[in-house]
């Protein structure tokens, strides 16, 4: 049964004509609100997930509930067609179950708050925000553990229900959910501050609203739709071909041995329609890599990629969706069946932006981007602090790393940095001061960006050293498949962790590692992969090759990648390069590939426990029950 | 008393205000900006500026100097070569930064990669390590300083920078890296990032350090010369720069901390805001400085200007007291355009700049910008006063003809629609500084300057709800009255980082009266009197996990009244007025400012001669121009005849030297007593 939505004033909204500046003046007006909703998280937010990291993400709505600014895309449409029950003035939902909203969110972490925006008894618009909370309860710290099995262990899930009903508070309601979550404080803090967030973009367009007039306010939302509909409609003409391609790249591993887990998407165009189509995906995971994508999600991923790649000026809202449809298979990877987990998510969800990179830029090679930091790695480091003096004190950090962005058309890729909007790494003064651990090394890691014309960025190599006892867990990927490189380019490095023991001795550590106790003066080297190179390393210049070694973020062994033979100096000699460069052009014989991932699975498996230290992961089988309840 | 001459170097125009201070009465003037060497156009502007008011260069007391020099040698990266010595195991801390990329979802795509400040093939590591607590974790290795220092020597830097992980904690490691540089650096300027700025996370410190390090031969280099210039002339004032945070500061401290005037330029402008609204009693004032290719915009509260503890320039985020001006890139350079796949109107942020400049100006410009949208509505009448400087109207007309044609609309709808739009990004930029940060601005007046402002003043203020629109006296130089008119300042910072509940008032006293000393000292140095000095604290508070800091003015006072917690109470005030909640949490004392004043001047506008309410005695002509979708009959007015209590009903232009004033149909203009323009809904 759809929502009910209960209005005190019937009378339907006017469309009214809207002058080219009134429209364009609304977009800036609505484009400022939602900055006003970022500004205001961030400094309200407790969490270093969110405070520091930026990890949350709003939306404003139209009154039939499509997004007209935001990022990830409305889930509105959807959650109204299951809510059952009514929607009035003076209510606000909470909910953080991805079952509960066709994958809107997709995992249990994120709570997300939904605002119907009312006014003089009509409803005018939907402002939302979702952020990561760092706990939620459930079997481990962080609430995302990689071995499990079910969405019953990974934290309290909260199905759509009113934290405000009709302006009046549910403090019952609150009391039940922060009774589950190890860190109630940073959880209150950053509610209250999505709460806060919302309630300042209502305020906006009311005042919008109220400027221009109800009826002008909600025909321009109309015409900004039409309008984003008429310029993708444009685009996707001109850059989508009717003749399907299609891209696969691949989860490395589930945490519990298997992998890696192919992602599949075909792309063609009939007419006006784009489909985009994920046969061929693995099927779900036993274990947590799930991620539930919702469909109007990866719409506006498409869009805002094609946008970004061939036309930047335009502003996308939801207007384009019908221009679009998207299959994904049911029992898939990417929409699991209940009660499947999704805490691990995070691995396919990065992974999917480097598949539409990798289908966009196929009949257009000069707007395709190596394949990147797809992925948000993570630290998990939690216990009572055993130093003198701090009383056994129970302390929880999650952090999120950074990489090497890829090879771009514009040119080489940062190093050690983000590709989520927003995100900023958290200083490791801080770190110190607040947690019992010493950062020894915070650094880009040297020849780990893959060498191009345009270098790939450089994974980092981060060393906490733990000055308590406790439990890590790591969340990484991309250690087993590497990133790939574009148009002659090369792949980037994987990833790699190493515990150097306190007595000496190291070893090499999984990158889905769960529960694993550490003690007091132990070092966890935390190294993140590089991007994707762009292009013919070749025909990089080797003065920048020798600079880069002086720099550091190239060895004079990974210059000979780009065919350039230099000392630890950086001195280049020339000569030398000359012949080596020659001779690796003779080799490599005809043209270079659109696309470089490296030597294949069989070859990475019969290499595994020789080049990474660990095991190859073992081909997944997928059993015939469904998972187990 | 006597003369103080205030002078700020623009990229155009360098403007001149020479204020007697025992009559009020000032002097302006504007001459072309001389980039080469600025001191050049500054010297052409002080003989003629002296001509004008009869006097000798020796008679002024002050040259009050508002600069660009040490931000644009950050953005075109002109600073030095700093060498970087930093904790072993940190090499890249410049090159990773905060790993932030801008520009949402896909930004990474577009974003140009960005060169650190102090390249990387300079940067050194050594060993040694201060935890966070300050204690030697492991002790410095001086043959290793020693041998690190020589490679940054045979780079051939010319300036060190030495920040330490901890160094905020314990600045010992850095103290004697820096004794060592001496030695082995002999005459390379070094710099201290616990002497810089002692605060907690490595990445700014560090940034702002070299950023220091980086313009400080810039800057010293531009002072001596100007010093040893006006010397020549026979001028033996005090020379004084503008602070980012619109305080005066000596020209030798600049030369040793210039990081602190890196926002000299915008900084003039809010300061002589400040000046105005005092005189003509309004003391809530948002600013809207309208220049060629951007509008700066600040809050002023109480004739208090808000400030914030980041300079942002260019990328940089650097950690420095600076008024809180928010820049959108919206002028009357702007250009307009029209994408062809959305069809939309935009405005800017892209310029036609200073070359080619708007159609209009004839100087070889083509593209259609917010200036010739002026011009085709008849906003900017073509004979402006003096009659140089004809504008091209036909040639506006066709640029903006092209827009029209692009929307389906008509010439003036189309010239109006720019207008509309750069209006509005003026809109957001002071919401952004209002109304996000608690403010309501129906309780503010707007107060538009720069060349441009007093065209759009009266616009913005009806977007704004804020009356009056104020037009000032010398809107085209109103940097250099600010320059002229503000005082010394002075601050010093500590990280505290301790939860208030852990934190005895008294220690927290010690500590703020040992800062407090440490200003004022630098004050007297500088040659303030120690009667003229007032000093006063603020204390950043969060509650404890946040970012983000409120910072708080206390006085010594308030902490012996009513201890931590009267200053706990005023954070959750505020916190509460930020952001409509209070939370549970304890509250953790995170930095504390002590700041060290000179003597607020008392410097009186000269009044204007009463008229009768009649201005026609300053009509110049009648006029037409295009307002609320029709042609108008307008008038326009010079200024410089108005007299004190003139009325003028709008629609209205009224021209001086170097900006026009735009009265709007519905809205009517007063001339207050010494000389502003107050404009109010009729």
């Amino acid at each position: 049964m759809p929502a009910q939505i209960v209005q005190t004033n019937p009378k339907p909204f006017a469309k009214v004509a809207i002058d080219p500046v009134t429209l364009d003046i609304i977009e800036n007006a609505l484009r400022n609100a939602r900055v006003e909703m970022d500004a205001t998280l961030v400094r309200t937010a407790m969490s270093p997930g969110i405070r520091e990291q930026g990890d949350a993400f709003p939306l404003i709505a139209d009154h039939t509930g499509k997004m007209i600014v935001g990022q990830f895309g409305s889930f509105i449409g959807g959650f109204l067609a299951n809510y059952d029950g009514t929607l009035e003035e003076g209510d606000m939902i909470f909910l953080s179950d991805p079952y509960s909203v066709d994958g809107a969110i997709s995992h249990s972490n994120d709570w997300l708050v939904l605002l119907p925006v009312f006014k003089d008894g009509r409803l005018i618009a939907y402002t939302s925000m979702f952020g990561h909370q760092s706990d939620i309860g459930g079997k481990v710290v962080g609430s995302m553990p990689i071995n499990a099995h079910s969405i019953y262990e990974e934290g309290v899930r909260i199905p759509p229900v009113k934290i405000w009903r009709k302006g009046e508070y549910n403090a019952d309601l609150m009391k039940l959910v922060m009774h589950q979550t190890r860190k109630p404080d940073w959880c209150a803090a950053d509610l209250n501050a999505l709460i806060a967030s919302c309630r300042v973009a209502a305020r906006r367009v009311i005042e919008m609203a109220e400027r221009f007039g109800d009826d002008v306010y909600v025909s321009a939302t109309q015409e900004l739709l039409a309008r984003n509909h008429r310029a993708m409609k444009t685009l996707l003409g001109q850059a989508v071909s009717e003749e399907p391609v299609s891209f696969e790249d691949y989860i490395c591993d589930d945490g519990m041995g298997f992998g890696p887990y192919r992602i599949r998407c075909t792309m063609w165009r009939e007419g006006e329609t784009v489909v985009l189509d994920f046969d061929g995906t693995d099927p779900q995971s036993a274990a947590s890599i799930n991620f539930y994508l919702n469909e109007n999600m990866f719409k506006m991923f498409f869009g805002i990629y094609m946008i970004m790649v061939f036309d930047p000026q335009i502003l996308f809202n939801d207007g384009f969706y019908d221009l679009i449809d998207v299959r994904i298979p049911e029992g898939s990877l990417l929409k699991p069946r209940f009660p499947a987990a999704l805490s691990g998510r995070t691995h396919a969800l990065g992974r999917i932006f480097d598949i539409l990179g990798g289908l966009l830029g196929q009949k257009t090679p000069e707007f395709l981007n190596a394949a990147g930091f797809s992925s948000s790695p993570h630290l998990f480091y939690a216990g009572n602090d055993t130093r003198p003096g701090k009383g056994q004190a129970w302390f929880q950090l999650f952090q999120i790393g950074f990489g090497g962005i890829p090879g771009r058309p514009l040119g080489d890729g940062p190093d050690g940095h983000s590709l989520w909007p927003g995100f900023t790494n958290v200083p490791n003064e801080f770190l110190e001061r607040y947690f019992p651990m010493m950062i020894e090394r915070y650094s880009t890691e040297p020849d780990s960006g893959g060498a191009g014309l345009h270098r790939g960025g450089n994974g980092i190599h981060m060393t906490y050293r733990f000055l308590s006892a406790g439990t890590i867990a790591i969340h990484d990927d991309r250690w087993f498949v590497p990133p790939w490189g574009v148009n002659g380019g090369d792949p980037g490095k994987r990833a790699r962790k190493i515990l150097e023991k306190a007595d000496g001795t190291t070893q090499i550590v999984g990158n889905k590692v769960e529960d694993l106790a550490v003690e007091a003066g132990d070092q966890l080297h935390f190294i993140t992969w590089g991007g994707g190179g762009w292009g013919d390393p070749l025909e990089r210049d080797p003065a920048l090759v020798g600079k880069e070694i002086v720099q550091g973020l190239v060895t004079p062994q990974g210059a000979r990648a780009y065919g350039v033979v230099a000392d630890a100096r950086g001195e280049v000699d020339e000569a030398a390069t000359q012949a080596l460069r020659a001779d690796m052009r003779a080799q490599r014989g005809g043209a270079l590939p659109v696309f470089n991932t490296g030597p294949g699975l069989d070859a990475l498996r019969a290499a595994c426990q020789a080049e990474t230290g660990l095991p190859a992961p073992i081909p997944p089988v997928w059993p015939q029950a469904e998972a187990a309840e | 008393m006597g003369y103080r001459l205030g002078v700020d170097v623009g990229g155009t125009f360098t403007d001149l205000l020479l204020f007697d201070t025992d009559s009020g009465a000032f002097w302006r003037h504007k001459t072309p900006s001389t980039p080469h060497d600025s001191s050049e156009g500054i010297l052409n502007g002080v003989t003629a500026i002296c001509a004008k008011a009869g006097i000798a260069a020796g008679a002024i007391d002050y040259f009050l100097h508002g600069t660009t020099v040490a931000t644009n040698a950050v953005l075109e990266g002109k600073g030095a070569r700093v060498g970087l010595v930093t904790t072993e195991g940190y090499r890249d801390i410049m090159q990773i930064a905060r790993s932030y990329v801008p520009g949402g979802l896909a930004g990474w795509i577009i974003w140009p990669k960005p060169q650190p400040l102090a390249a990387l093939e300079d940067t050194v590591t050594v060993k040694g390590r201060m935890d966070a607590q300050g204690q030697e974790v492991r002790p410095l290795d001086e043959a290793d300083v020693r041998a690190q220092l020589a490679v940054l020597k045979a780079q051939g830097v010319e300036a060190v920078t030495v920040s330490l992980i901890n160094a905020y904690a314990n600045g010992a490691h850095e103290a004697r890296i820096g004794a060592i540089a001496a030695e082995e650096l002999p005459g390379v300027p070094v710099s201290l990032s616990h002497e810089v700025l002692p605060e907690m996370q490595e990445y700014e410190r560090t940034l702002t350090t070299v950023a220091n390090a980086s313009v400080r031969p810039v800057v010293g280099k531009y002072v001596s010369n100007l010093r040893n210039r006006l010397a020549a002339e026979g001028m033996t004032g005090k020379l004084s720069l503008l602070r980012s945070d619109g305080g005066l500061m000596s020209a030798q401290k600049a030369e040793e901390h210039p990081v602190s005037i890196l926002m000299s330029g915008p900084a003039g402008g809010v300061t002589g805001a400040i000046w105005v609204g005092r005189n003509a009693g309004i003391r809530n004032i948002l600013t809207l400085d309208v220049g060629g290719t951007s509008t700066d915009v600040a809050l002023i509260e109480n004739l208090e200007p808000r400030r914030q503890r980041t300079t942002e320039v260019g990328h940089l985020s650097v950690r420095a007291s600076a008024l809180d001006v928010k820049t959108v890139g919206a002028g009357g350079g702007s250009i307009a355009y029209v994408p062809a796949l959305t069809r939309a109107l935009r405005v800017g942020p892209q310029s036609a700049g200073a070359v080619p400049g708007p159609v209009a100006y004839g100087k070889g410009g083509t593209a259609p910008t917010v200036t010739d949208a002026n011009v085709v509505l008849g906003y900017l009448p073509e004979n402006l006063l003096g009659g140089t400087f004809q504008l091209d109207r036909e040639g506006a007309k066709a640029a903006v003809q092209t827009i029209a044609d692009a929307l389906g609309i008509g010439l003036m709808e189309a010239a109006r629609g720019i207008i509309d739009i750069v209006n509005e990004n003026m809109f957001g930029a002071l919401r952004m500084i209002s109304v996000q940060q608690g403010y309501d601005p129906r309780d503010f007046a707007l107060m538009g300057f720069g060349g441009a402002g007093p065209l759009h003043v009266n616009a913005v203020a009806r977007l704004m709800g804020s009356w009056p629109a104020v037009s000032p006296v010398s809107p085209g130089v109103l940097c250099a009255l600010g320059d002229a008119t503000t005082r010394m300042r002075t601050e010093t910072a500590r990280s505290w980082s301790r939860l208030a509940r852990e934190t005895a008032p008294e220690d927290l006293l010690a500590v703020l009266d040992e800062m407090a000393a440490h200003v004022r000292a630098e004050l007297l140095a500088d040659g303030v009197p120690e009667s003229e000095i007032a000093t006063s604290f603020e204390v950043d508070v969060r509650y404890a996990g946040q970012a983000f800091e409120v910072p708080l003015s206390i006085t010594a006072q308030i902490l012996a009244d009513d201890g931590i917690a009267g200053v706990l109470a005023r954070f959750d005030e505020e916190h509460k007025r930020l952001f409509t909640f209070n939370m549970d949490t304890p509250h953790e004392i995170v930095n504390l400012r002590a700041v060290a004043l000179g003597r607020a001047l008392d410097l009186p506008a000269a009044e204007l001669e009463q008229g009768n309410g009649d201005p026609s005695a300053a009509k110049v002509r009648d006029h037409v121009l295009w307002m609320d979708g029709a042609e108008q009959a307008a008038v326009i007015y010079d200024r410089a005849r108005l007299k004190a209590g003139d009325v003028i009903p709008g629609p209205a232009i009224v021209c001086e030297m170097d900006s026009t004033t735009l009265i709007e149909t519905g809205c009517v203009a007063t001339v207050d007593k010494v000389g502003n323009i107050l404009i109010n809904l009729a």
